[in-house]
């Protein structure tokens, strides 16, 4: 009687060949609908690498990723150095990153352990509101409040710098931080803290060793992707930190990140030349790493889920 | 008895997990036919392939053939829609649609519509307002459930108390008017107040309609079905009268279950 | 080493002085904006041109820009994202393109606001020709906000039951009948947040606007989408960083800055309104 079956299991559902040709026509739409999105997408990083081509020919790529200098706009000898731009966004994010993560982390656990409904409910909100305010808003705060502030506390060497912008910009990553982040910690089931409180743990030691480790794939997610968002701000850290481009470590001096480097250049650039197409150049640099961020982000959440 | 379904040699594979192993099995018509086993010998498995509610589930394949009125609803020419309007089913959990009574009960015949033959035209329109209200009217009086909620059919299906949610469900299902209902362990989530209601009315129903429950209760089984089916590990172990089936089973995995030897 | 219960109540003093940490961010940001808009914040400002190099007058073309540019991302980026987020979630839920579809869009929803930007003047502006225009850069944004459109219409269709869709097939409904009976009348509000919050998003940026041809000042509004334009956000931007004489401006700045943070603000709240009424209405 044993009957082996060889095609076993599929993934594909099973097609309904009786459909009505007015729903055949709907799926069509959606489906059209669909690859329309997903080829606007794609052109996205088409485009890029179309207009970053010709620069692989034009520029020495080996000088372009280790070159000190970015002086683009110089007549006889532009010099096309990325680290300059480079650095610039790394020490900008790094420093919102290291402001960001112990308070966005406190504000998480803050709300998903020790807030009141009463005051949740209207916190919750703020940090929405927060996180909805366009970014040229955070930048002019920046420009006109924020260095004013620190330029008396510091007595920094350029008054619109890199600590500038890494503050304005930890504003604005925190509230990416806390939604992720407490949306993990709400995930993580009660009985596991009853669990922990009825060993005789205090609270503060149930969240410390229960919690935030049973939670620890959204946390980290949360912080790789504010970071990630960090990197990719153009407006903020265009108006706060100033715009030079030389290479430096000082968190009181001016910076240019890569992000505002495009912003900024594209002003004067000619269309075509060799200045236009490194340009793109930088946005290809800029979306990889962006992207690379977000799917380590991913990665992360699937790595670590915990099954409950 | 007449034969209301007849499946020949069904399989049912999940991806690689082989669930149902070559099921033969006679439902009768106009009988409540109750299906019992350890939870996990794939009993919602058998009752899902009746009305291809399995279709709807990534990687699962369903092979071998459903007879029902002498044609195989199992083939892939066979339009499921109509195999589901044709064969009813209720689930284990009340799942009323987050819209009002009434809305929950028309749903369904303002789907369908009116097939109606004027002058040797097969033609297909809406029903009328009167016509909606009858049918709504009558499939909750059916149902057992029209006095309770009579003057509030306004009123969101989910508001109702558990035991009625899960009438309301059997009222929606009773307004397409099947040939066949099936039920995946219907009062499992209910008091036995509530199931005892829902008990009535299957016995009721087997009137007009070909039954087939899933239950987890042998009691269940025992009070309101004709026929008992016993599944053990994706196979059908035995089939039989229920007095039968309680008192003298003839395989000793049945025996074993019913007496509580197995878990 | 300090007591148990001393080092827990520290420890809670120092979350607790976070939280109020971001309020205080919150409050100081708009306060700040919203003492030194009103001051010139009247109905002229609203409805005025801007006149003598945007020094004096109003800023009416920027509104209207911004304006123009949410039509657009309206007319755009919901239809075509809505169908997407239906499709993916309802039709190819298991399939691996449904899968990698997906993955693809969340991705690029962290993609940076200027790389878009470079897309539409490598395409719109230059290679279809549709020059420095309302258009192009309204195509730039709407592509932007594609993947937040996508992925948070596909949440709120996903967040519908499966018990709801399989009530609905059993009775013989088909898969559209299910999806547009069932699925979206209860996934409705959570796809209205999810517009709301894109189109917010829009309105708001700058970057992109700036490679797809905003312009500084206009004594116009713009008679059709392939017209250059003012937007409120880069209004922000070029009056407090490359206008004449910055501090005398700084009234205009801040009133700019404020007109834009009420509209987005204002959006925002809708949106935390309706999916607040939404989650206390629906309950399975
Ligand atoms: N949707 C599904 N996906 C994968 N496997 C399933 C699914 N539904 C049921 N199964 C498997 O099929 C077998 C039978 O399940 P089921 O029919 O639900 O059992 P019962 O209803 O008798 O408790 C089980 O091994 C179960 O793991
Ligand atoms: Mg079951």
């Amino acid at each position: 009687m044993a009957f082996k079956i060889k095609r076993e299991g599929r993934r594909k559902l099973r097609k309904n060949k009786h459909l009505p040709p007015q729903e055949k026509l709907i799926q069509l739409a959606l489906f059209l609908a669909t690859w329309s999105s997903v080829a606007a997408l794609a052109a996205v990083f088409g485009e890029l690498l179309l207009g970053a081509f010709p620069a692989f020919t034009s520029i020495d790529i080996i000088d372009f990723f280790t070159g000190t200098v970015w002086n683009p706009s110089h007549p006889m000898y532009p010099l096309y150095g990325i680290l300059p731009l480079f650095v610039g966004t790394l020490m900008v994010s790094f420093g919102a990153a290291l402001i960001a993560i112990p308070i966005g982390l406190g504000c998480s656990i803050w709300l998903a352990e020790l807030a009141s409904p009463r005051v949740k409910a209207i916190f919750k909100p703020a940090i929405e509101v927060l996180a909805g305010i366009p970014s040229v808003i955070f930048g002019f705060f920046a420009l006109v409040i924020l260095s004013e502030w620190i330029a008396a506390v510091f007595d920094p060497v350029t008054k619109l710098n890199a600590l500038n912008g890494a503050i304005m910009l930890a504003v604005m990553m925190v509230p990416i931080m806390v939604t992720v982040a407490e949306d993990a910690m709400n995930a993580v089931p009660r009985s596991l803290r009853e669990a922990s409180l009825a060993l005789g743990a205090t609270k503060w030691e149930t969240i410390r060793h229960v919690v935030v480790p049973a939670s620890i794939s959204g946390v980290m997610a949360a912080i790789v992707l504010a970071f990630g968002r960090a990197v990719g701000e153009t407006m903020t850290v265009l108006m706060a930190t100033g715009n030079a481009t030389l290479l430096h470590f000082d968190m009181l001096r001016s910076v240019q990140t890569m992000t505002a480097a495009i912003a900024i250049d594209f002003g004067e650039v000619e269309f075509g030349s060799e200045h236009y197409h490194v340009l793109f150049l930088v946005g290809l640099v800029l979306f990889v790493i962006t992207f690379l961020i977000n799917f380590l982000a991913v990665w992360i959440t699937k790595r670590f889920k915990e099954d409950y | 008895m007449t034969t209301a379904i007849h499946t020949d040699d069904l399989h049912v594979y999940f991806e690689k997990n082989h669930a149902l192993k070559g099921v033969t099995m006679d439902i009768g018509m106009n009988e409540v036919t109750s299906i019992i086993g350890p939870s996990g010998c794939g009993k919602s498995t058998f009752i899902r392939c009746i009305n291809r509610m399995n279709d709807i589930i990534p990687g699962c394949s369903v092979k071998g053939a459903i007879m029902v009125d002498g044609a195989d609803i199992n083939d892939d020419d066979v339009d499921v829609v109509n195999v589901r309007r044709r064969i009813g089913m209720v689930f284990q959990k009340p799942n009323p649609f987050p819209k009002s009574i009434y809305e929950n009960v028309a749903y369904g015949p303002r789907l369908h519509g009116v097939t109606e033959t004027v002058d040797g035209k097969v033609r297909r329109r809406k029903h009328t307002k009167e016509e909606l209200d009858g049918i709504v009217e009558h499939s909750l009086r059916r149902a057992a459930l029209w006095d309770e909620v009579k003057d509030r059919l306004d009123k969101s299906g989910t508001s109702l108390s558990g035991g009625q949610q899960q009438r309301l469900c059997i009222a929606r299902t009773l307004a397409v008017n099947p040939e066949i209902i099936l039920f995946d362990e219907p009062c499992s989530a209910l008091d036995p107040i509530a199931t005892a209601k829902i008990e009535d009315l299957l016995v009721d129903l087997k009137k007009d309609y070909t039954v087939v429950i899933v239950t987890h209760s042998m009691q269940q089984a025992a009070r309101i079905s004709d026929k008992t089916a016993f599944f053990y590990l994706g196979d059908l172990i035995e089939m039989g009268d229920t007095k039968q089936i309680f008192e003298r089973p003839q395989k000793e995995l049945t025996e074993q279950y019913i007496t509580g030897r197995m878990g | 080493m300090l007591n148990r219960r001393t080092t827990e109540m520290m420890v809670f003093t120092f979350f607790r002085g976070c939280a109020v940490l971001v309020v205080l961010a919150l409050i100081v940001l708009v306060g700040y904006i919203l003492t030194g808009g009103l001051e010139r914040l009247s109905i002229e400002f609203l409805t005025e041109m801007p006149r003598r190099a945007n020094t004096q007058g109003g800023i009416l073309p920027a509104i209207v820009g911004t304006f123009y540019l949410m039509l657009i991302v309206l007319a755009i980026s919901v239809p075509i994202g809505v169908m997407s987020a239906i499709y993916l979630q309802e039709y190819e839920s298991s399939s691996v393109m449904g899968r990698v579809f997906r993955l693809a869009v969340y991705n690029l929803a962290g993609v940076p606001s200027i790389v878009y930007g470079l897309l539409g003047l490598g395409i719109f502006v230059a290679y279809l020709g549709l020059g420095f225009s309302l258009i192009s850069a309204g195509l730039t944004l709407s592509i932007m906000t594609l993947p937040l459109m996508i992925t948070s219409a596909r949440e709120a269709i996903a967040a519908v039951p499966s018990t709801v869709r399989e009530a609905s097939y059993a009775l013989g409904a088909t898969k559209w009948q299910t999806i547009w009976h069932q699925v979206l009348p209860y996934a409705l509000p959570g796809i209205f947040t999810g517009i709301i919050l894109s189109v917010s998003r829009a309105a708001g940026e700058t970057a992109p606007l700036m490679l797809t041809g905003v312009a500084m000042s206009l004594q116009r509004l713009p008679d059709s989408f392939f017209d250059s334009f003012m937007a409120l956000p880069y209004h922000v931007f070029y009056m407090a960083t490359q206008s004449s004489d910055l501090l005398a401006t700084r009234p205009i700045q801040y009133a700019t800055a404020l007109v834009l943070l009420l509209l987005v603000l204002g959006m925002n709240l809708i949106a935390i309104v309706l999916r607040k009424r939404y989650r206390d209405k629906y309950r399975w």
